[in-house]
């Protein structure tokens, strides 16, 4: 029921509308040439207004604008550009400085060890030549020593025996045939004293 | 009254006529909108070149991005020999534009819906692009009318339809425009009296008719001012560069 009443509305309503259609439409305003003469005129004074301040004001300031921008993009490329080659140099630089820097470090460091193990070395040759001086000498007052020491060994001994035969016997013996004697017992058995 | 849907189109005074001599060039609703247009269009363009920075702010990067649409569309169809008329070609593009989607708000008037605006504009193209036709031809510009390559006896035929063609060209142009504008405009209308005449209860389907129709109405203005524009760079390129 209600959709009935609905198309029929519908109908309706669209008749009505054809109606006046049919009633008001006198043509087109469009080929009513009342106005074309204003038109015509206002749109010669709008546009013509309209394309000379464009063209002598705006729009080249508007090129003039890119064209700025343009060259300022550019211009700041090319910084960039400058900018970043200069600091890659440097960043070499600092690497050249920094290997240059380390060889030295390492080089310093040889040159002072081998330094002190040349100090090293020499101070060990001179004690070392001390050292055998010493003992060179040390071995020569021995072996003077040694020598001595027999012969005063057996001063010793011709003396002693002297002196007891002295007192044994209550006669002074003649000192060289003493000797003699221990010179002999030195002689054969000198190895057994002194371990040579 | 709001049932006619060209009405709409109606042109009437508004203050005093004016007259000079036998002319009348009273101010009416168009010299209004065809003003609103122009000043829009000077107020953007001004404020977008105003300030230069380097990071543009919204309108300047309106100006500048039309500017360079321009540009190119004029380089890449008539190439860079149609620089001196780089200027005209824009305010003639920006003012079609402007008209057209001024004419897209409810209860104003499209100036570009009446055929002899359009056909003002696309005469004063015709003649400017014959005048230069023949100022950088001379006389060879009346070798436009004969194509190379065409057989002789098929000649006499093709340069009459290469002149008929010729002078069609103001017609075609500014009846285009004009014939695009109005019946997109009378379409809507018709659609909008639809919704009133049917009510709440069948007024929703011509509703969302209207509303996607005002968005293809919003395209067709972009597109005409833009055809509009092509066409006459396309003409140029014609006058400019002979090689018919």
């Amino acid at each position: 029921m209600v959709k009935k009443i609905f198309f029929q509305l519908i109908f309706f309503n669209l008749f009505f509308l054809k109606e006046v259609f049919a009633a008001e439409s006198g043509g087109m305003p469009q080929l009513n040439p009342e106005f074309w003469i204003s038109q015509i005129f206002w749109l010669t004074l709008t546009f013509g207004i309209l394309y000379i301040v464009l063209s002598k004001l705006i729009l080249p300031k508007i090129s003039a604008n890119l064209e700025l921008r343009k060259s300022q993009i550019q211009e700041n490329i090319e910084a960039a550009e400058k900018q970043r080659e200069s600091s890659e140099a440097k960043l070499k630089e600092y690497d050249d400085i920094i290997s240059k820097s380390k060889l030295e470090a390492n080089n310093i460091f040889k040159e002072a060890r081998e330094n002190v193990l040349k100090e090293i070395n020499a101070k060990k040759e001179t004690l070392d030549k001390q050292i055998d001086e010493e003992i060179k000498k040390v071995e020569k007052e021995i072996n003077l020593l040694r020598k001595g020491a027999s012969e005063k060994i057996n001063k010793i001994a011709i003396e002693t025996t002297s002196e007891l035969l002295v007192k044994l016997i209550g006669t002074e013996v003649n000192n060289s045939s003493i000797s003699a004697i221990v010179d002999d017992l030195s002689k054969r058995n000198g190895d057994k004293y002194y371990g040579n | 009254m709001a049932a006619n849907p060209m009405t709409q189109f109606e042109v009437y005074r508004i203050g005093p006529e004016i007259k000079v001599g036998a002319f009348d060039i009273s101010f009416t609703n168009a010299s209004l909108f065809m003003v609103i247009s122009s000043l829009a269009i000077l107020i953007i363009f001004n404020l977008g070149s105003k300030k230069n920075s380097l990071l543009p702010n919204k309108i300047q990067l309106l100006a500048e991005l039309s500017y360079t649409f321009v540009s190119k569309m004029i380089s890449d169809t008539a190439g860079s020999k149609a620089k001196p008329y780089f200027s005209f070609i824009f305010s003639l593009f920006m003012f079609v534009l402007f008209c057209n989607m001024f004419g897209m708000i409810p209860y104003t008037f499209t100036v570009t819906s009446h055929i002899i605006v359009t056909f003002v504009l696309a005469a004063f193209i015709f003649i400017g692009v014959t005048i230069i036709g023949f100022i950088k031809h001379g006389i060879g510009y009346l070798k436009l009318f004969v194509p190379s390559g065409v057989p002789i006896v098929l000649l006499p035929l093709i340069v009459v339809i290469e002149i008929i063609s010729y002078l069609s060209r103001p017609i075609s142009l500014s009846v285009r425009l004009f014939a695009n504008m109005m019946a997109g405009h009378t379409m809507m209308k018709v659609f909008g009296g639809f919704v009133i005449s049917l009510g709440v209860v069948g007024g929703w389907l011509p509703l969302s008719f209207s509303v996607a129709l005002t968005g293809l109405e919003i395209l067709v203005a972009f597109l005409q001012a833009y055809v509009f524009a092509i066409l006459t760079c396309i003409y140029l390129n014609d006058a400019l560069n002979l090689h018919h």
